[in-house]
């Protein structure tokens, strides 16, 4: 009876602000980019967890588990993505995090696109990008929770 | 997974299950509200400490300090982190683990961040519910996190057992500040950023509001700290641990317990009832209409929130007619 009442009265998972992370795995300090779409998409109604910069696979797996975000965007200028991407996708994937959009950032090779694309990464935003698009993209794919 | 799965799960220790289970309390789900009646039963166990002052004055760095600490005396510590919802587009930057990455791989310690999602978020509900669901999820220690402005971070503050306030050095003003409400509800006080000057005489000013403060049982103590250095965090933590002592002594134990769990029944039903009452409002389209009539000088806003009052008892009375 509880719970039938409680469902009467509530709403589901989904009408909640889209949580997303933004973390920039590898060794480059600048984070620049990565600030301007956090604050893009705050400012679309989103709840944006910062992670700051120097982060880990294992560091970005675990704050995506613990947070329950439904994306997650990683910026990197290093060069280092496809050494880091594909490990970030094993680090999630050990902790059963499977159901998160992910896009890129930064400097990713026109050549390193359709690489980065195929192991996970739906969307791959470069240098210019309008945020604007950025959000609608996270709007379009963003998974529901239920 | 269903709520007896994330029960399940969560109380093995599945963190998963306990992000998930997070999620559904914040969006108040049936899920999330079954999983909260379920675990209550296995909470009460955990020390649960809230952390509140100021924007600044260097809470989440203290937040980090202490959860190193507890992890140094072998206990598990699960934080929840508030930060503020943009008034305007309701989006919310959640910046805490910047100031605890080294904690982000360390399988002892679990860091959530919410946002306050305002005055109809029901902030009170969903962090409390945090507390309860890392209390049942076997953590040692669970800190809580909020600025202290607005009613709801303050009440999320004073939901946790012990409640650290912090204060820094060259905030007069703002300690002055401190009379009518937060000096009431911290059973700690803490000047942090403490090397730099008037530290002391900021401990004076804390210290003379006590003095005139009507306390209990319990003289809250005064230290120092300089979180970003890691000092005096241990008599920060054993000053907790004191306070935990008292609240749990045999002779506090039961009317501490009552008085608690009584302020945290009331605030969830105040909060609940807030939120309730704006809906309907909203929703029946009378809140607009006495705007109006307030705004134009037509009649008296008191007038007008008892009217308001009126409806939204109508309505209930009407849908509780409905179920039976």
């Amino acid at each position: 009876m509880t719970q039938a009442s409680a469902e009467t009265a509530t709403t589901d998972a989904n009408e909640r602000p889209i949580r997303v992370l933004i973390a920039k795995p590898g060794l480059d300090g600048h984070d620049r980019g990565a600030k301007v779409v956090a604050r893009a998409l705050r400012d679309s109604g989103m709840e944006v967890v910062y992670t700051g910069i120097r982060q880990t696979p294992q560091m970005i797996a675990e704050a995506a588990l613990q947070e329950d975000v439904q994306v997650i965007g990683l910026s990197i200028l290093s060069g280092a993505h496809l050494g880091l991407f594909p490990r970030v996708i094993k680090e999630l994937k050990s902790r059963g995090v499977d159901d998160v959009l992910l896009f890129a950032g930064g400097i990713i090779p026109d050549d390193d696109i359709a690489e980065v694309q195929k192991i996970g990464f739906k969307g791959v935003f470069g240098p210019g990008t309008d945020t604007h698009d950025i959000i609608n993209f996270v709007r379009e794919h963003a998974p529901r929770r239920s | 997974m269903d709520a007896p799965e994330l029960v399940e799960a969560l109380v093995a220790g599945n963190r998963r299950a306990l992000a998930r289970s997070i999620t559904h309390v914040e969006a108040d789900s049936a899920i999330g509200r079954e999983v909260l009646r379920q675990v209550y039963p296995r909470t009460g166990r955990a020390q649960t400490v809230g952390i509140t002052g100021s924007a600044g004055s260097g809470k989440s760095t203290l937040v980090g300090a202490l959860a190193r600490e507890q992890r140094k005396r072998g206990r598990t510590v699960g934080i929840v982190a508030v930060d503020p919802s943009s008034p305007f587009s309701h989006g919310a930057i959640l910046g805490d683990r910047i100031r605890m990455q080294d904690l982000t791989g360390d399988p002892g310690v679990f860091l959530r961040s919410m946002a306050s999602r305002g005055n109809l978020g029901g902030l009170s509900e969903t962090a409390t519910g945090a507390i309860d669901l890392m209390d049942a999820a076997g953590f040692d220690v669970v800190l809580v996190e909020t600025v202290g402005a607005g009613q709801d971070e303050v009440e999320v503050a004073t939901a946790a057992q012990t409640t650290v306030l912090v204060a820094n050095p060259g905030g007069g003003d703002e300690i002055q500040s401190m009379k009518a409400g937060l000096m009431e509800v911290a059973q700690i006080m803490v000047v942090n950023k403490a090397d730099l000057a008037g530290a002391d005489t900021a401990v004076a000013q804390l210290r003379a509001l006590l003095a005139i403060a009507d306390l209990q049982s319990w003289i809250p103590p005064i230290l120092k700290a300089v979180a970003r250095a890691n000092e005096g965090i241990e008599e920060i933590v054993d000053a907790i641990d004191l306070h935990q002592a008292h609240v749990r002594s045999p002779e506090h134990a039961e009317a501490e317990r009552h008085q608690h769990v009584r302020g945290q029944i009331i605030d969830l039903a105040r909060a609940a009832l807030h939120r309730e009452a704006l809906e309907a409002a909203e929703r029946s389209g009378s809140l607009q209409a006495l705007v109006d009539a307030v705004a134009a000088r037509e009649r008296d806003p008191r007038s007008a929130a008892l009217e308001l009052l009126d409806g939204l008892r109508r309505s209930w009375a009407s849908s509780n007619d409905f179920n039976s």
